[in-house]
């Protein structure tokens, strides 16, 4: 008798919940030995529902192809030089961002949804977390062999990794990830699946995908394209995870609503360095920052939060003042690049006129009183060849790593300082969000690797600037620096020149 | 939130302690008003570092990129040291005048500008 084929159900049971057995000569505890210590209790692992029925070998399938797709992309672009395609070289400042700040933390990903694969007690939640991690891993190779061809050509992508590691402003997506894949399984999942994934994915994806388009880099559009079904599979994971830890116990709502506040303000936090490169960096720009925040947190999160308020799960803590805070932010963060553009592997500029009028009307509220005389202030002195550097290392959030450059939310002349007191030593942070994580974890959050005080502690190649940039791997005066009077300017012009007709049109 | 995951008794390397700092201390000072400065400055100094050496070379050293740095009556300034009032004496160390590893000074001068 022919054998039978198996339904797509059947299929997928064997492939998952086949996989899956009840030790015996083992205790439960001991092979899972991260299920428990977080304190959420889980009656019934069989009530996870799938929220993809999606088997390993359809899933290679799939995946080849939009492999495919993007490879011949990518082929085409570097045969017919896609990179003068741009709108113009300051738009790679957003390129930069991603390649050195967004792609590690896919790898990192990657690695931490293959730990979640192996550590959690469920055999339908473990095979969603193999196919993250294989999509992770697939997203930072594609993203890699993406920018790889702009890397031909402009500075500052040549070792992404090894200032992942190692630069002021990268501590920052680093340290956000750091203190997830120390959490425990759980307090992860709802970290980057639900709270960044799900909730703030969009304020992430738009910015650089977007702003791709809006610039005319197809290939960083085609990769956005090719992430796109994986991410929303990742989104359903994110929801779906939160929603089964809440209908599994009661007493898991607390916990999970502190992981919530919590990772909204560091995914917020983590942010405000997209939100300033979609203000300041797109040539053409997309939206604003706030704007983005208005229709992507303020109007899709505050449906998200009704809905799961069935469950006793309100709004983030401090989803107020993000909202309040919102035409500041990005400007602030803008100023600190300035500030520090000589110690940067991205170029920074004075702002255009034409770029302050955008700005006002973006921001009518808060950007002409508060930040266009600052501008103003820094291009004269520019204009005067005294531009303006700040020499002295800033202070750092204990938690975001951000230097403290964030204002009280009702006095944006006023920098917000908060210090706790733990074992005897101070630790400043930002914000009350950033505070109140501090104040969770003293013992987690006393361990952080705070560029300026490792630098001070001997431990960045030496005491003076340009040993920190060696040991950074920065290429001093290409990749750091401000754009006009860079490398990249003057290749750039040349470029265009060559563009421009150069025989002379026919008298009549 | 009601649970700590951490388990009972945790404790990590604290990786700022004033050991590590090679005989200085870290101390944070921040001139209000003058928000082209992003941030508060990180200083790593000896706890007996006399005040006027502070101001007279170190803070006019960094500050003097903003032009009006060269305006400034420091002799006028408010000062605060880890959010109390504070009256600074030139002469003496900043160690004997309360300021520890990784306090904050914030000061403000007159006039105020609002660049």
């Amino acid at each position: 008798m022919a054998a039978r084929k198996l339904s797509l159900k059947q299929k997928y049971g064997h492939f998952t919940r086949g996989l899956d057995w009840e030790p015996s000569y083992q205790k439960k505890e001991d092979i899972y030995p991260f299920a428990e210590y977080e304190g959420i209790k889980i009656h019934d692992w069989g009530a996870w529902e799938d929220p993809f029925k999606l088997t390993m070998d359809a899933y290679w399938k799939f995946q080849a192809e939009k492999e495919r797709k993007l490879y011949a992309v990518i082929d085409s672009m570097a045969q017919n030089n896609g990179q003068l395609g741009i709108t113009d070289a300051r738009y790679l400042n957003a390129v930069k961002i991603f390649i050195q700040g967004v792609t590690p933390l896919e790898y990192q990903a990657h690695r931490h949804f293959a730990h979640l694969a192996r550590h959690l007690p469920g055999a339908g939640l473990r095979v969603a977390a193999q196919m993250q991690s294989i999509d992770e891993l697939r997203h930072c190779q594609t993203q890699i062999h993406t920018i790889s061809h702009y890397n031909k050509f402009f500075d500052g992508i040549h070792d992404f990794t090894h200032m992942h590691d190692r630069l002021w402003y990268l501590s920052v997506p680093k340290s956000f990830f750091d203190d997830a894949t120390s959490a425990g399984p759980f307090e992860f999942l709802t970290a980057i699946s639900f709270a960044f994934e799900y909730v703030l994915t969009n304020l992430l994806f738009v910015p650089f995908m977007s702003g791709a388009a809006y610039n005319g880099d197809m290939a960083t559009v085609t990769f956005g394209f090719s992430a796109q079904s994986d991410e929303s599979r990742h989104m359903t994971l994110g929801l779906e995870a939160v929603r089964f830890l809440l209908e599994q116990d009661e007493a898991n709502v607390p916990i999970v609503q502190g992981w919530i506040d919590k990772w909204f303000w560091r995914g917020y936090r983590l942010l405000s360095l997209v939100g300033m490169m979609m203000d300041y960096m797109l040539p053409k720009k997309v939206m604003s920052w706030s704007e983005a925040w208005e229709s992507y947190y303020e109007e899709a999160g505050g449906a998200l939060f009704a809905d799961l308020a069935r469950y006793g799960i309100r709004e983030p803590k401090y989803a107020d003042v993000a909202k309040a805070e919102k035409g500041h932010i990005t400007h602030q963060v803008w100023s600190i690049f300035y500030n520090y553009a000589q110690a940067a592997a991205v170029h920074t500029w004075d702002v255009d006129d034409q770029h302050l009028a955008w700005l006002r009307e973006k921001y009518p509220e808060t950007f002409e009183k508060h930040y266009q005389p600052r501008y103003l202030a820094w291009r004269e002195q520019a204009e005067k060849g005294e531009r303006f550097y700040n020499n002295g290392l800033p202070m750092l959030c204990q938690v975001c790593q951000i230097p403290m450059a964030f204002t009280e939310v009702d006095d944006p002349e006023t920098i917000c300082f908060r210090v706790s007191e733990h074992e005897g030593d101070k630790y400043h942070t930002c914000s009350d969000g950033c505070k109140d994580i501090f104040d969770h974890e003293p013992e987690k959050f006393a361990q952080a690797w705070l560029p300026v005080h490792q630098i001070f502690q001997g431990n960045c190649g030496g005491a003076t600037l340009p040993e920190v940039l060696d040991w950074y791997h920065i290429n001093q005066g290409a990749d750091n620096l401000d754009y006009v009077g860079s490398p990249e300017e003057a290749q750039w012009d040349r470029w265009m020149e060559g563009r421009r007709p150069t025989m002379p049109i026919a008298a009549e | 939130m009601a649970v700590i995951s951490l388990n009972p008794g945790y404790t990590g390397p604290v990786r700022d302690r004033i050991e590590n700092f090679h005989g200085a201390q870290l101390v944070y000072v921040h001139w209000e008003g003058h928000l082209n400065f992003c941030a508060a400055i990180t200083l790593p100094l000896p706890a007996d570092t006399p005040f006027g050496a502070l101001t007279a070379e170190i803070l006019s050293s960094l500050y003097q990129a903003d032009p009006a740095w060269a305006s400034v009556d420091l002799s006028a300034a408010r000062w605060t040291l880890d959010g109390q009032d504070w009256a600074p004496d030139a002469a003496r160390s900043i160690g004997e005048q309360g300021v520890g590893h990784k306090s904050l000074i914030r000061f403000w001068t007159a006039p105020v500008c609002n660049a």
